[in-house]
């Protein structure tokens, strides 16, 4: 019962997100601003993750490709198939519901809890749209570039580790990740990005929102808005491989 | 003018407003006063819309705000004013963006024009120099008159304040009631004031209802305050033991 409470709530909470703007420039620029910090801002930890976790993927294939039947490129193709399908656009987005979702709950938390809602509301502005609608646009928008530069950089990655660690040869290695390349794999990774923008946005503007209380309650709802988004992320994750990928 | 009808309001079973009725009038300065816990903020949320009520309606110039929607309701509170126990200034803003913000939503003015409008809000609550401040960077008396300020930047018909005066000294407390007064009647606004400040009360009440336990006990103005003859009320006014001694010295 909690649980469809809760679904409810969030269904209703997004209808008045979705509402009409009250200006197009503000929001149009209030969007430009999350881009900014929502997007660009996360750009450096994808960065870093994807480059390490190529570099293990590579490194851990090879040593788990011991029967002499398996070609050597397979290494590549693992890679590739591994950072593309899962390791950039799910394990990437897991991260950003850390760092994006806990910032995005404790901002609007406090903001709650400080009246500054109320301010918005009774000034005649549509607080639901006004701050949790320019952060889903941008997620949305900017989160499946964050992705292609992290699947780049994670066979980037693989493929730079591969070699100074000698685990495999550079010819070998590019034409693994060439081999049987599908381009469906990439579509499939960008749509499961675009949902799960929208569930790290707008579950962690739910849990801020309605944020009832002081600091303790701030810090509880950051920690709620991460711990579903990640849940929600992992269901949505099975559900769109069985819907793309079957 | 504001006219509320049999407010109620609970919260679970414990109910907050009993039937509040009341009439705020305009270029006013129209006091709520109680003690802690009798339903003031909650009473001014409702009137707002911040709260639903359970009952009752709150009439804004013969206009029934209670069976408003949503976007109806956006048209009449671009008509209020409202200053917060805390402020509630944005903080991500500078103290100019938050006065032109309001502006900035509801009119086509330019940025010249929006800019001059901040610049004499501030000058009017006598922060001439606070523009490029951050509220993190402010007293709570200059929160309170930036706040001020964004209020009056849209030049509302109503204004609310939600304990204008706590947590502040009592100096900067008379200079900010000094202001909610001057700009009611400069302005010719209904302001409603929440407080249980009784410095605030003989300063600025010009209309007043004392809230007890949810109910409008007793009405009338600063004059008449200091001669009540409710019990409820005379604990309120003369709470201190000093004010106690004081009344016994006016009663022999």
């Amino acid at each position: 019962m909690k649980l469809l409470h809760h679904f409810g709530k969030y269904v209703l909470l997004m209808k008045r997100a979705f509402g009409r703007p009250e200006k197009y420039t503000i929001y149009y620029r209030q969007s430009i601003t999350e881009i900014n910090s929502l997007g660009i801002g996360s750009l450096g930890i994808a960065a870093i993750i994807s480059v390490f976790m190529g570099a293990v993927i590579t490194i851990q294939s090879s040593f788990n490709f011991t029967s002499a039947w398996i070609p050597l490129y397979a290494v590549g193709l693992a890679t590739r198939q591994g950072i593309i399908l899962e390791f950039a656009p799910t394990i990437i987005s897991l991260i950003l519901a850390g760092k994006v979702g806990s910032s995005i709950a404790s901002e609007i938390g406090t903001m709650r809890v400080t009246e500054q809602i109320d301010a918005l509301e009774v000034m005649g502005i549509n607080s639901a749209s006004y701050l949790i609608m320019p952060k889903v646009l941008a997620a949305v928008f900017i989160n499946p570039f964050i992705i292609l530069i992290s699947m780049f950089l994670g066979i980037f990655g693989g493929w730079l580790f591969g070699i100074l660690t000698g685990v495999v040869s550079s010819y070998e290695y590019i034409y693994g990740i060439q081999y049987q390349f599908k381009p469906f794999g990439v579509t499939y990774a960008l749509i499961k990005t675009v949902v799960f923008a929208f569930i790290i946005t707008s579950v962690s503007a739910y849990h801020g929102y309605y944020t009832n209380g002081g600091a303790l309650e701030v810090g509880r709802s950051s920690t709620k808005a991460v711990v579903y988004s990640n849940i929600l992320i992992l269901v949505f994750n099975f559900l769109l491989t069985q819907l793309l990928m079957s | 003018m504001i006219e509320v009808h049999n407010i109620s309001k609970s919260f679970g079973d414990r109910n907050i407003l009993n039937g509040v009725s009341f009439v705020f009038e305009q270029g006013k300065c129209n006091l709520i006063i109680g003690e802690s816990g009798s339903g003031k903020t909650v009473f001014c949320k409702c009137m707002v819309g911040l709260l639903k009520t359970d009952g009752g309606t709150v009439l804004y110039n013969n206009r029934n705000f209670t069976s408003m929607d949503f976007y109806e309701r956006k048209e009449i509170r671009k008509e209020i004013g409202m200053l917060f126990q805390g402020g509630a200034l944005f903080d991500s803003m500078t103290v100019e963006e938050n006065i032109i913000f309001p502006l900035s939503m509801f009119t086509n003015k330019s940025l010249e024009e929006k800019r001059d409008r901040a610049n004499f809000c501030l000058s009017r609550v006598n922060l001439p120099n606070a523009a490029s401040l951050y509220p993190s960077e402010l007293s709570g008396g200059m929160k309170k008159r930036v706040a001020i300020a964004r209020a009056i930047a849209v030049e509302p018909k109503y204004l609310f304040c939600d304990e204008p005066n706590s947590g502040l000294d009592p100096r900067t407390s008379i200079v900010i009631d000094e202001l909610i007064k001057e700009i009611t009647y400069e302005y010719n606004i209904t302001t409603v004031v929440i407080t249980h400040d009784m410095n605030s009360v003989l300063e600025i009440g010009d209309n007043i209802a004392f809230l007890y336990k949810g109910n409008i006990l007793w009405k009338g103005n600063k004059e008449e305050i200091l001669h009540t003859g409710k019990n409820e009320l005379i604990d309120f006014v003369y709470a201190t033991k000093f004010l106690k001694e004081f009344r016994k010295k006016i009663v022999k």
